[in-house]
C-alpha cells in the first residue's frame, strides 16, 4: 500500500480547519471571524478537490503518514462514503457560517466578546474533527477524532454561559465520555486480539471469536451513546435546544453524524461478517423506538427549539434503519448496497434540513422574542421566508419528492421488499407520517392569523434567512444530486398523480395525528361544534401522549441511562452470539 | 495461569467495574468525573497487559500500546480538565451543582416579565 496521487489532499482536509482554529486563537477578537471565512472557503475548495480526485482515479485516496505503511504507520483513506460526507459537511458549514455572521459578528466599534471567538474557532474545530473521522484509517485515530469532536461540541452548548446550559453541557460531556471509554475498551480488545488497529488489516483477518464479539458490542454501544440513539439520548434534547441557533444547527446537523458514521464504518468495513441478523435487527429496533418516542414527544413540546431537538432524536432512529436492511442473508453478513446508499442519503438530507430547521427556529425566536409554539400566530406574516424555510425543511424530512430523504426512503423500501423484511416498511411509513404531524402543527400555528398584529421584537438579518432557505432547498433538491449512484428511475415525476396523492395523504394523516396528540391547537372558538367534538377524543389521545413524555423523562434519568448503556452493550453481545 | 498479564487484566476488569458502578450510581458530577478516570485507568491497565503479552515474543514488551497509552492519557486528562472547568462555572452560575435533568423546573421563558 502506498500513498496515492491526491493523497495529500486528505491531510489538507484535516489540517486546513485546524490551522484556522490556531490562527483564530492567535489573532483573536474580531479577526477570528475573518479567519473563519477564509478557512471555510479554503476547506470547501479542498473538499471539492478531493471529490474531483476520487472521481478521476475512481479509487480510494490513501495517504501514509511519514511514508510508513500500517501496521507500523498510520494511513488516511477516503472512500466514496468519506468523500460524500466531507462534501456535505463542507456545504453545511458554509451555510452555517453565512447564517452566523449576523449572530456572531463583531463590527468595528463594538467591544470584542468571547462568544464569537469561541463560536468561530470551535466551528472550524468541529469541521476538522469530522474530516478526521471520515478519513482516519485506524481505530485509535478514530478515537482521538471522536474525542476532539466532543471537546469542540460541548462548549458550543454552553456558549451563553447560563447555569441551565452549563448543566446541559456537563451532562453531554460526561455521557459522551462514558460512551467513548466503551469504544476505547473495544479498541484495546481488538488490538489484543489482532495486534493492529488498522481498519483494513483487521477487516482482512477478522473472525467471530469471543474477543471480537465483545469488542464489537462495546464499541457499538459506546458510539450509540455518543449518537444519542434512544434509550441513550439523555443529553441531546436540553443540549441541542439550549444552544444558540447557529450552534444547535452544528450540533444537530453535523456533530451526531460523526459517531454515526463510525458505526457505519465498523459494521460495514470492520465487522461485516461478525455482526449477525439478530444484532442488525436489534439496531433497527432501537431506531424504530427512537422514531416513535422522539416524534410523539416532539409533538408534545411547548417550545419550538425543543420540538426540533426531539425531531432530531427521531431522525437519528431513521439513520439506523438501514442496518437491518443492508444485511444480506445469503452469505450472512452486512453488505454495501442500495440500503447503504439510502442511509447515507438520509444522513446528508437530515444534516441540511435539520440545520435549516434550527436556523429557522432561531430566527423565529429572535423576531417573536419567544419560541412558544402556541403563540406563533402571525409569524408567517412577519417572517415569510423563514416560515417557508421551515416548511421546505419539514417536507424534506418527511421524504416528499424530490428530496434526498425521498430517494433514501425509496431505496430502503426496495431493500425491505427485496429481503422480505416487511416490518421495516411499516416503520418507514409511520415515521414519515409522524414527522408530517409536527411539521403540520408548527405550520398551522405559524400561519394562523394573529389576533393583534405585533411588531417584530428584533430585526432579522436577511442574509441569515437566505442561508437557512438555501440549506433547506439543498435538502429538497438532493434527490437530483443522488441520481448518479442510484438507478435513474428512483425519482419519479413529483407531479405524478400517485406522488401527489401520497403527499396529500401524508399531510392529512399528519394533521390528524397532530390534532390528536399536540399539546395546544391553534385557538378555535371554544364553543364551536368542532371543538366540542374533539374534546373527548383529545382527552384520551393527550393522555397517551403524556405517557410517552413520562417514559422519555424516565429514560433520561441518569441511573436509567447509565444502566441502559450497559444493557445495550450486553444485548448486542448476546445478539451477536445468539444469531450464529 | 496467574502470570503478570493475567493479574493485570483482572485488575483492569475490577477498575472498570468499580468505575462503572460509581459513574452510574453517584449523582454528584465530581464523583462522576473521578469515576470516569477510574474506568479510563482500567482500560489503560488492560492496554498495558496487552502490551506485556506481546512481549512473550521475547521482546521487552510491545511498544505500540505504550505510544497509544500516552495519547490516551492526554485525551483523558483533557476530558477531565474540561469537565472540571464546566463544573466550576456551573457552581458559579447556579447554586446547586447537580445534573438532574429538571433541576430548575423547565424554565418557562420569562418574556412576560421582560415585556412589562
Amino acid at each position: 500500500m502506498t500513498t496515492t496521487s491526491g493523497g495529500l489532499l486528505l491531510v489538507l482536509a484535516v489540517m486546513v480547519p485546524f490551522v484556522g482554529v490556531l490562527a483564530g486563537f492567535a489573532l483573536g477578537g474580531r479577526n477570528a471571524q475573518r479567519v473563519a471565512v477564509v478557512t471555510i472557503l479554503a476547506g470547501l475548495g479542498v473538499a471539492i478537490a478531493i471529490a474531483a480526485a476520487t472521481a478521476r482515479s475512481g479509487d480510494m485516496l490513501v495517504y501514509l503518514l511519514g511514508g510508513w505503511a500500517p501496521p507500523l504507520g498510520i494511513a488516511l483513506r477516503a472512500d466514496g462514503l468519506a468523500v460524500v460526507m466531507m462534501l456535505a459537511v463542507a456545504a453545511v458549514v458554509l451555510g452555517i457560517g453565512v447564517y452566523a455572521r449576523a449572530d456572531f459578528a463583531t463590527p468595528s466599534g463594538v467591544r470584542e466578546a468571547r462568544a464569537p471567538l469561541v463560536f468561530w474557532t470551535l466551528l472550524l474545530a468541529i469541521w476538522g474533527s469530522l474530516n478526521l473521522v471520515f478519513v482516519a484509517g485506524d481505530l485509535f485515530t478514530l478515537y482521538v477524532a471522536l474525542e476532539l469532536l466532543t471537546f469542540a461540541a460541548v462548549p458550543l452548548v454552553s456558549l451563553d454561559g447560563r447555569g441551565e446550559t452549563l448543566r446541559s453541557a456537563l451532562r453531554y460531556l460526561l455521557y459522551a465520555l462514558l460512551g467513548s471509554v466503551f469504544y476505547l475498551l473495544g479498541a484495546v480488545l481488538i488490538y489484543g486480539g489482532y495486534g493492529t488497529l488498522d481498519i483494513a488489516l483487521v477487516a482482512d483477518s477478522v473472525r467471530p471469536d469471543t474477543v471480537t464479539l465483545v469488542a464489537a458490542a462495546l464499541m457499538t454501544a459506546g458510539l450509540l451513546a455518543k449518537t444519542a440513539l434512544v434509550p441513550l439520548h439523555l443529553w441531546l434534547p436540553p443540549a441541542h435546544a439550549g444552544a444558540p441557533a447557529a450552534a444547535s444547527a452544528v450540533l444537530s446537523g453535523l456533530v451526531i453524524k460523526g459517531s454515526w458514521f463510525l458505526v457505519v464504518r465498523l459494521w460495514f468495513d470492520v465487522f461485516p461478517g461478525v455482526v449477525t441478523f439478530s444484532s442488525a435487527q436489534l439496531l433497527g429496533a432501537l431506531g424504530a423506538t427512537a422514531i416513535l418516542l422522539g416524534n410523539v414527544v416532539a409533538l408534545r413540546q411547548e417550545r419550538l427549539k425543543l420540538l426540533v431537538a426531539y425531531s432530531t432524536v427521531a431522525q437519528i432512529g431513521y439513520l439506523f434503519l438501514m442496518f437491518p436492511l443492508a444485511f444480506d442473508a445469503n452469505p450472512g453478513e452486512i453488505a454495501r448496497g442500495d440500503a447503504l446508499t439510502g442511509g447515507m442519503l438520509q444522513a446528508i438530507s437530515h444534516a441540511t434540513a435539520k440545520a435549516a430547521m434550527f436556523m429557522a427556529a432561531g430566527l423565529i425566536y429572535l423576531a417573536a422574542g419567544h419560541d412558544r409554539i402556541a403563540e406563533l400566530a402571525g409569524v408567517a406574516r412577519t417572517l415569510p421566508i423563514t416560515v417557508l424555510t421551515f416548511a421546505i425543511a419539514g417536507l424534506a424530512l418527511m421524504g416528499l419528492p424530490p428530496s434526498g430523504a425521498y430517494v433514501a426512503k425509496k431505496l430502503l423500501l426496495d431493500a425491505a421488499a427485496g429481503s422480505g423484511q416487511w416490518w421495516w416498511d411499516v416503520v418507514l411509513q409511520a415515521g414519515a407520517l409522524l414527522t408530517a404531524s409536527y411539521v403540520v402543527l408548527v405550520l398551522a400555528h405559524a400561519l394562523w392569523p394573529a389576533r393583534v398584529a405585533s411588531e417584530p421584537k428584533a430585526k432579522v438579518s436577511r442574509l441569515s434567512e437566505v442561508a437557512a432557505l438555501a440549506l433547506a432547498i439543498c435538502s429538497l433538491l438532493l434527490g437530483f444530486a443522488a441520481v448518479g449512484p442510484t438507478p435513474l428511475d428512483a425519482i419519479s415525476n413529483p407531479l405524478a398523480l400517485s406522488e401527489l396523492a401520497t403527499a396529500l395523504a401524508l399531510l392529512l394523516g399528519g394533521g390528524v395525528i397532530a390534532i390528536g396528540l399536540a399539546n395546544r391547537l391553534p385557538s378555535l372558538a371554544a364553543d364551536s361544534a368542532v371543538a366540542s367534538l374533539l374534546r373527548p377524543i383529545r382527552q384520551v389521545t393527550t393522555a397517551v401522549g403524556a405517557l410517552f413524555v413520562r417514559l422519555d423523562g424516565g429514560l433520561r434519568a441518569w441511573p436509567v441511562a447509565g444502566l441502559s448503556l450497559l444493557l445495550v452493550a450486553i444485548a448486542f453481545g448476546l445478539a451477536m452470539v445468539a444469531g450464529r | 495461569m496467574t502470570d503478570a498479564a493475567t493479574l493485570f487484566g483482572l485488575c483492569a476488569a475490577v477498575l472498570v467495574g468499580l468505575g462503572l458502578y460509581g459513574f452510574i450510581v453517584n449523582p454528584q458530577p465530581l464523583r462522576k468525573i473521578i469515576a470516569f478516570n477510574v474506568i479510563g485507568n482500567g482500560v489503560f491497565v488492560l492496554f498495558g497487559a496487552v502490551a506485556h503479552r506481546g512481549g512473550a515474543l521475547g521482546w521487552g514488551g510491545d511498544p505500540v500500546p505504550q505510544a497509544l497509552l500516552i495519547t490516551g492519557l492526554v485525551v483523558a486528562f483533557c476530558a477531565s480538565a474540561l469537565a472540571v472547568t464546566l463544573l466550576l462555572r456551573l457552581a458559579e452560575e447556579a447554586e446547586s451543582v447537580t445534573l438532574a435533568p429538571d433541576a430548575p423546573a423547565p424554565a418557562e421563558p420569562a418574556t412576560d416579565a421582560r415585556d412589562a
